[in-house]
């Protein structure tokens, strides 16, 4: 009986797994290209693997690790480390606001899915159509562990092998883009509406035009913030009309 | 800066990330029902959102100059009607990436 059990649990967690790994094929892709960039640039700055191989592990975020090569490099100043990783990272706030019901009642695979949650596992996650046979707890935990094994993989080898590649992968970047073109398209093609999709893309270029490439995206946040507040009553009118004439 | 130094920086760096993951999980805890004004955010901003990440990826795009974003722009094009043709997530993904690589590598 005993033995029954848990064969079963492991048929559920290893079908979990089966269904996770395709969704993350992109985001191998994507990562061990970012992460050996990432690994061959801290050893060119003079960082041994050991920085990129911890610090994939603990930030687990891509954009500030860039920086962080920079920050490690200038004078020591903790306050403005910290207020710029605040500033950079903040768009995870939004992910954490649209995770609290999806991630209620996960136990404690909840505490690594929020800790893993970068850009790329939050889109997964958050889209992805689990089947109804597959464990939703199993699906988001193996999402952020492979992708979070991708990185770090990537970043460690990039940091060993430091300037021995030299193969032309000029552009390879482009799959972290067309992933979030792709995930975008399922996301608007899920939905009747999208004024949410038209006030983000709008926020979004306004705010890049007026504050530029680099502090663009918690004014971004800010705008979206205001705009959906502003706009709630229609916004959730028209939500509640189409779920009550499908 | 010395190791102590190095490991504080990294430290705050690991601090800022862990805080803006966790805090919507610790303000809005699971006992207690999440105020509507929070459950119409969470439904309605990833739309925004996958907006404001796909711009992010473009951030560096310079329209007014060479290449005027022609690349992003083709393989985008690719991408999405792939996707619209076949719906297949994978292959559009890699259809818009080689085509990208193609580009930038032998034309632009």
């Amino acid at each position: 009986m005993q033995a029954e059990q848990k064969n079963n649990r492991h048929q559920i967690i290893l079908s979990a797994l089966t269904c996770a790994f395709p969704y993350t094929i992109p985001i191998f892709a994507g990562f061990w290209f970012l992460g050996l960039t990432y690994g061959v640039y801290m050893n060119a700055s003079g960082f041994s693997f050991l920085y990129p191989l911890l610090m994939s592990l603990t930030i687990f975020g891509g954009s500030l690790e860039f920086m962080a090569v920079s920050m490690l490099l200038a004078p020591y100043a903790p306050l403005q480390t910290f207020i710029m990783a605040l500033m950079i990272q903040a768009r995870h706030l939004f992910y954490g606001i649209s995770m609290l019901d999806k991630f209620k009642g996960l136990g404690w695979k909840k505490v690594y899915l929020i800790f893993g949650m970068c850009d790329e596992t939050f889109s997964i996650n958050y889209t992805a159509a689990i089947p109804d046979h597959i464990d939703r707890g199993w699906f988001y935990f193996f999402v952020t562990l492979l992708n979070h094994f991708y990185w770090f993989s990537g970043a460690t080898i990039g940091g060993l092998l430091g300037s021995l590649i030299t193969f032309n992968t000029e552009g390879l970047d482009f799959v972290m883009t067309a992933m979030f073109v792709v995930i975008f398209m399922e996301q608007w093609l899920k939905e009747k509406r999208h004024a949410s999709e038209w006030i983000g893309l709008a926020a979004s270029i306004c705010c890049l035009l007026v504050f530029g490439p680099d502090r663009f995206l918690v004014p971004t946040m800010i705008s979206i913030i205001i705009l959906l507040t502003m706009f709630r009553k229609p916004l959730e009118q028209k939500e509640r009309y189409t779920e009550s004439c499908p | 800066m010395s190791l102590k130094q190095q490991i504080v920086t990294i430290g705050m760096c690991i601090a800022g990330t862990t805080l803006t993951r966790f805090l919507p999980f610790l303000l809005f805890r699971s006992n207690a029902p999440t105020p509507k004004y929070v459950q119409y955010l969470g439904k309605i901003l990833p739309g925004a959102v996958f907006s404001m990440l796909v711009v992010y990826c473009l951030r560096h795009v310079t329209p007014l100059q060479y290449s005027y974003g022609l690349p992003e722009l083709i393989s985008i094009a690719v991408t999405v009607v792939m996707h619209l043709w076949k719906r297949q997530m994978l292959l559009s993904i890699a259809a818009g990436t080689i085509c990208y690589m193609l580009l930038v590598q032998l034309i632009f």
